[in-house]
């Protein structure tokens, strides 16, 4: 490949991973409203944002706290939620080849979205290229638009009188939704909702949701199917 | 410093430790496909439970009011491929305006 062609492929992956940076970015800004939403102040948002930095993680730690849940279960739902960045790390590790000071700084930045930018680079510059732009982008994009969002939500007043708290039920169907075009996956997420939604009379509020990644552990265990745990949903996450 | 703070700097460390441990192990370690499973169904389970919960759901009462409908829109946006944050603020916007009804 002429150094011409090199420089356009590199231009490209920067132009595509701005462009999926600040898509994403912008999701800050539904995460800051309804975590003010959900009782976090403005800067326990942000701090969330800055320093868990994955999505559907810190959703469902705001959401289990705003239905009445314990921080402690809240902190185990974000954290199983955010076992799957360990599989993209998996992943990465050959990819990238980060090693020492670059290592603990990328490790923060292994989210559904620099994934999917990097890992099917041809080269490990091409790769290591979407990672960093892509990563970044995001960072910045999302913990801007976490402390706009934050903001905006705490001058509304009572989030129930625009409908924020609704909004989180919505946020997790979006982020669910492209797993679901998978059969099996439907079954497991019809029983997990069972599982849930039957526990909810019972249990303290926080463990419906944990009881359903039992459901996980009992599907994973009981199905031989091969998958692809690295295999990214089209969207987001 | 409140349980709330401790949560956010607890889980929030967590997380980066979950990241930090995928570049770092050896990929042998979890290279089980009944890991690879699990791991790949944990989102599935736990989103679709938190969906339901957020949702059908006041401390320990099962309900439907706004939010279900809110949640039946939510279905309709993302069947017709609309953007997030169109999905969250539209249902969320859908919830207030059957509240003022």
């Amino acid at each position: 490949m002429s150094t011409r062609d090199d420089e356009a492929v590199r231009r490209g992956i920067v132009r595509d991973s701005l462009g999926v940076g600040i898509a994403t970015g912008v999701y800050g800004v539904s995460f800051g409203a309804i975590s003010v939403a959900s009782g976090l102040s403005i800067l326990q948002t942000c701090v969330l944002s800055l320093l868990m930095f994955t999505g559907a993680s810190q959703f469902a730690l705001v959401g289990v706290i705003a239905s009445g849940g314990s921080p402690l279960s809240s902190a185990l739902t974000a954290l199983l939620l955010g076992t799957r960045n360990t599989l993209y790390g998996l992943k990465l590790a050959g990819v990238l080849g980060l090693r020492g000071p670059r290592r603990v700084a990328g490790s923060h930045l292994v989210i559904d979205e620099s994934t999917a930018m990097s890992v099917l680079r041809e080269t490990r510059e091409d790769a290591r290229l979407g990672f960093w732009v892509t990563g970044i982008a995001v960072f910045v994009g999302w913990n801007s638009f976490t402390l706009a969002g934050a903001v905006a939500g705490a001058q509304l007043g009572d989030p129930r009188t625009y409908g924020l708290d609704a909004a989180v039920g919505a946020a997790f169907l979006a982020l669910l939704w492209p797993r679901l075009r998978d059969r099996h996956n439907q079954y497991v997420a019809v029983a997990a909702v069972a599982v849930a939604l039957g526990l909810v009379p019972v249990a303290t509020a926080g463990v419906p949701v944990l009881a359903a990644a039992g459901v996980a552990l009992l599907a994973g265990v009981l199905t031989r199917r091969a998958t692809d745990p690295t295999e990214l949903p089209e969207g987001h996450a | 410093m409140s349980a709330l703070w401790l949560t956010v700097l607890g889980a929030g460390l967590g997380c980066y430790l979950l990241k930090l441990a995928g570049l770092s192990i050896p990929p042998q370690v979890l290279d089980h496909p009944i890991v690879s499973r699990i791991a790949d169904l944990i989102p599935v389970a736990l989103l679709a439970a938190l969906v339901s919960v957020q949702v059908f759901s006041s401390g320990p009462h099962l309900t439907l009011d706004a939010r279900a409908a809110a949640l039946g829109l939510a279905v309709v946006l993302l069947l017709l491929r609309a953007p997030f944050l169109v999905v969250v603020f539209g249902s969320a916007l859908f919830a207030a305006l059957l509240r003022l009804l």
